[in-house]
């Protein structure tokens, strides 16, 4: 089982947390998320995944749209950022340190909601 | 001619959200990890892929201690409790967490194994928590479990290129095991280039080789485990 099935049980459970501690409830139309490159998720698995577990839930007609957020790691030496070569050189390109920091790419995000709110019913 | 027309019955709006995905996990590892540092226990851990040598490493481990750092273990399997059974077969306090088709650990059976022990006898009598994760590489590296340091397995079977297959993994290690040295003569690994590649990924990780069955490095492996204790 892909591990996108969990982290989709943890999103809907956070939605879901949010959603209840709403005053008014309008119906949920898109969930955007924000998920790095240097993580484990798969976005279309994600997709798949949430597709199916928001069946009989308030998300049933929401979709969700997955924003990629790029992998840069920071070097300390050359006090720049670069951009890891996935699977072939994590290092500094310039000076060859480890990678150490990185600045993007380590997201797991909600980042908003849209939903429609009834005409009239706008504060 | 009256024409009626239709305006809309809705407005489109967007609500900022900005949590995290693992929020709920991460709170309740938090919760884990202060519940934990009250009892005086420092919590490692140990994630590989299946047959690194976690349960070795923790059977001999546990013999060649003899006591001397009292150790509790949360011990996750997929499916089966013989793992479980070998660490019990040591002496040290285990509860044994199936995840079913889950191939990773989450906070809250961590926070359930928790209780378990403080029901069968307390926290108090704990240096020591071991978490022995999933055999997996990958997700595992995701969950804030509540532990206080990340080890990272990797046996000579494995081939130099793990590091940077698994970046996520290794990255977040703060200590790297390369296990089976015994076996390094028959797999032609070049030791040498596994811990250029692990150092490639983690610039900072403790990095030290054993073998659990000659005994080779446990040494150092058991005086850094020493150094995990919380100050009394």
């Amino acid at each position: 089982m892909p591990h996108e099935v969990d982290m989709t049980k943890a999103l809907m459970m956070s939605l879901k947390d949010w959603y209840s501690q709403q005053t008014e409830r309008w119906p949920v139309r898109r969930v955007q998320l924000l998920v790095g490159e240097f993580t484990c998720v798969e976005p279309d698995l994600l997709r798949t995944a949430f597709a199916k577990q928001k069946l009989g839930t308030f998300l049933e007609n929401a979709e969700i749209a997955i924003r990629d957020s790029p992998f840069i790691a920071f070097c300390r030496n050359c006090e720049r950022e670069y951009k890891p070569d996935i699977n072939l050189e994590y290092g500094c390109p310039e000076c060859r340190a480890p990678l150490d920091e990185i600045r993007s790419g380590r997201e797991l995000k909600i980042e908003k909601v849209d939903w429609d709110i009834p005409v009239g019913a706008e504060r | 001619m009256i024409t009626e027309t239709k305006g809309p019955i809705s407005t489109p709006a967007s609500v900022d959200l900005n949590i995290d995905i693992l929020e709920e996990n991460d709170d309740l590892a938090a919760r884990s990890r202060r519940r934990m540092e009250s009892h005086g226990i420092a919590c490692v851990n140990i994630m590989s892929s299946p047959g690194s040598g976690k349960t070795t490493l923790l059977e001999r481990t546990l013999t060649d201690l003899n006591g001397e750092i009292k150790i509790g273990i949360m011990e996750g399997d997929m499916t089966t409790e013989l793992d479980a059974d070998r660490l019990r077969d040591c002496g040290a306090p285990v509860v044994a967490i199936t995840t079913g088709r889950s191939c990773h650990l989450e906070a809250d059976q961590i926070a359930a194994g928790l209780n378990t022990l403080e029901r069968e006898g307390g926290l108090d009598r704990f240096d020591l928590m071991v978490i022995e994760n999933v055999g997996n590489l990958i997700c595992p590296a995701a969950y804030d479990l509540g532990e206080h340091t990340r080890v990272v397995l990797v046996a000579v079977t494995e081939g130099e290129d793990k590091p940077l297959k698994y970046p996520i993994m290794f990255h977040g290690a703060d200590c790297v095991v390369i296990t089976k040295t015994d076996l390094a003569p028959y797999v032609r690994l070049n030791v040498e280039k596994l811990i250029v590649n692990i150092r490639q990924v983690n610039a900072t990780a403790t990095v030290f080789a054993v073998s659990s069955e000659t005994g080779d490095g446990m040494d150092t492996w058991l005086n850094w485990l020493r150094g995990q204790r919380r100050p009394s």
